[in-house]
């Protein structure tokens, strides 16, 4: 795939998650009853409460199962690329398509079903994981359900929703809960999932530029202090979360999910690079939930956007480099428990 | 050229008469002589399609099932309960039909009530045995073996992984799967030993046997790739044989119904005829715009009607 045309031809997905209750049934109601002049294919899951009945809901199964192609952690959700595929059929009848998971589910074999199946990856490409999140029941959530912590990692944005239930101190808390883990994605405060939809829907390119763009936004607490992400609190506290305090502003380090980016303005080597990457993946897609970059290679006149989930990487030429734009490369990883000073390292051998 | 006007995801004769089916609302009958007819059957895509000669039999997302014969007439062989999509169907000896929707497998034969199964995940593929009422439902780590007329339970045939398409060879020895993955998976019918073909660089969507049963034609691959199915063993520890080598994929194939003929279809929307015996090619249609997804012979062997993505169709007479 290298024409822009094959690109945009393809249809934007939004992948919506988050745990049970958290407002993600209100916020597809909304895209389906309010007048935005466009129309979406929502694949909603079989215990949805959807009240809409409209032809482009469809019910999914939630099947998910594992290929046989060698990578242990590389599950797909069948139905989906059935679902999708019987979609085709209807090509030209709807914008985009909008795939809701249970509460309960993992975000990671949804989003390989778009970058294992040819198929599918041909005609759509998954736009954003959008993430509702209850701002009530969150930090609780993170404690006792490991899908719900998965949800915020994989987060392209995320919908910090009901926050008329709690106090600002409240939410200042779980919003530096969610940093912990995700300080990545886009957060919103929203009451009754009220959000205008640019802000989830036709985010493109599942969000990639922001991560060149803007720092973490913890980054900017303007402390002067210089924040190391991804080091290892697990050998020096014994206790469930690390919690230090600047100016008022909350930082926490979740105690098995870390982040971490990477920044170089030297051109990268591709010889180099992608055997890198993929031995990277390889070795550590368990732990890897989800990387993504925008990349500057030597002689090449197009950024190479690239992103992954576990052991499955995607990437491509996206677009020239503008004149002017700063010719950084970036990547970022999201995971547990990451091998964080292996891959700085592997990262610095990459330049060309 | 007949412009479908709609993507063509199936092509079957009806005598001399051609169906093509388009992924949306339609079928478009072409006869021999005479003006062509567009029937307006489901409300939505057109997700499956099957033949018995007599009749096509479609599958669309409205949840409706109809069986459509060469002079037009339609008649709707189900609506599901739940309006859920019809995935598959499957056209049986003496008129029975098979559909499935999510994980139900339905058969109906003459005017007979339908008899229902459910399977353990969704339905990826149905074929019908070629003697007696015997059904194979694809679906994830194997294909159950239905007798819809028994009581017993479904005999599963075990392989892990996603299974789609399922075909039986004409003898009816050997069963065979398309995979989620680029490759085919074969039971021997008898004692369920395994088989598996692979090799190929993209899902395998279109595979059939030539006349007789002795080779198996598969896409999947940047030429046709044939499989002996000669011995008992089917190709277990043999090589396939390849021909008609292109710089892109094969995207659909059709066995001649008398000689090892086999149309091929490929991604440039190039379709060629191929002569197992030598390897001769004979050019079917020129390059076009979208993959070729349809290809169909008649019974006689001398129309082969085909159609494409982008919605070029045609049918070819070599007679």
């Amino acid at each position: 795939m290298s024409s822009e045309q094959a690109q945009t031809e393809k249809l934007p997905v939004t992948v919506l998650t988050g745990y049970l209750g958290a407002g993600k049934t209100t916020l597809l109601n909304r895209i389906l009853s309010e007048p935005h002049g466009k129309k979406y294919a929502v694949i909603v899951n079989e215990f949805g409460e959807i009240g809409i009945d409209n032809e482009l809901v469809v019910g999914a199964d939630e099947e998910v199962f594992e290929m046989n192609n060698g990578c242990i952690c590389c599950t797909v959700r069948g139905d989906l690329i059935r679902i999708i595929e019987g979609l085709m059929r209807r090509k030209g009848k709807f914008d985009a398509i909008i795939v809701e998971t249970t509460g309960l589910a993992d975000p990671a074999p949804v989003a390989q079903t778009f970058f294992v199946d040819e198929n599918v990856g041909r005609r759509t490409k998954l736009d954003a994981v959008v993430t509702v999140a209850d701002a009530k029941w969150l930090k609780d959530r993170l404690k006792d359900a490991p899908e719900a912590k998965n949800q915020i990692a994989f987060a392209d944005v995320i919908l910090l929703n009901k926050t008329d239930l709690v106090t600002e101190a409240e939410l200042r808390e779980v919003e530096a809960r969610i940093r912990g883990i995700n300080p990545y994605a886009k957060l919103h405060r929203t009451q009754r999932s009220q959000i205008p939809l640019s802000e989830i829907l036709g985010r493109n390119a599942f969000d990639l530029d922001r991560i060149l763009d803007i720092e973490p936004e913890f980054l900017h607490a303007g402390d002067g202090h210089d924040h190391e992400h991804g080091h290892d609190h697990s050998q020096d506290h014994g206790h469930d979360h690390h919690h230090h305090d600047h100016g008022g502003l909350k930082h926490y380090h979740d105690e098995d999910m870390q982040s971490f980016s990477l920044k170089t303005d030297k051109a990268l080597s591709p010889d180099k690079f992608f055997p890198w990457i993929q031995k990277l993946v390889a070795e550590d897609g368990p732990a890897i939930l989800r990387c993504k970059g925008i990349l500057n290679f030597k002689d090449d006149p197009d950024r190479f956007v690239f992103q992954g989930v576990h052991m499955i990487l995607d990437g491509d030429h996206q677009r020239a480099w503008k004149d002017g734009e700063k010719r950084d490369s970036k990547l970022v990883f999201i995971g547990r428990n990451l091998p964080e000073e292996k891959i700085r390292k592997g990262f610095d051998a990459v330049v060309a | 050229m007949i412009a479908a006007g709609a993507p063509v995801v199936a092509a079957h004769f009806l005598g001399r008469t051609a169906a093509l089916v388009l992924g949306e609302e339609a079928v478009l009958l072409v006869p021999d002589k005479g003006d062509e007819q567009r029937l307006t059957l489901h409300g939505g895509g057109i997700l499956s399609a099957a033949t018995d000669g007599v009749s096509v039999i479609t599958g669309g997302d409205d949840g409706k099932v109809f069986s459509t014969d060469a002079k037009g007439e339609s008649r709707l062989v189900t609506t599901d309960a739940k309006r859920r999509w019809i995935d598959h169907v499957a056209a049986g000896p003496d008129g029975a039909v098979a559909w499935s929707a999510a994980k139900s497998a339905f058969v109906v034969a003459g005017k007979g009530e339908p008899r229902s199964i459910e399977v353990q995940s969704t339905v990826g593929g149905l074929a019908f045995a070629p003697k007696g009422v015997r059904v194979a439902i694809a679906h994830y780590n194997g294909v159950s073996m239905w007798f819809p007329n028994a009581q017993a339970a479904p005999e599963l045939l075990e392989w892990k992984g996603s299974h789609h398409d399922v075909a039986f060879s004409p003898n009816g020895q050997f069963m065979v799967t398309a995979m989620q993955e680029p490759a085919l998976h074969g039971w021997r019918v008898v004692d369920a030993k395994h088989m598996r073909m692979s090799g190929y660089s993209a899902r395998v969507r279109s595979f059939a046997w030539t006349a007789g049963g002795k080779w198996l034609a598969t896409s999947g691959s940047e030429q046709l790739v044939l499989w002996p199915f000669q011995g008992k063993d089917g190709p277990m520890g043999k090589q396939p044989k390849m021909f008609a080598a292109f710089a892109v994929r094969v995207t659909a194939v059709a066995c001649h119904p008398k000689q090892e003929v086999v149309a091929v279809g490929y991604a440039d929307g190039t379709v060629l005829l191929v002569r197992i015996d030598d390897g001769a090619e004979v050019l079917g249609k020129k390059p076009g715009e979208g993959p070729v997804t349809a290809l169909g012979w008649d019974a006689a062997g001398t129309l082969l009607a085909f159609g494409t993505e982008a919605g070029e169709a045609g049918v070819i007479d070599l007679g």
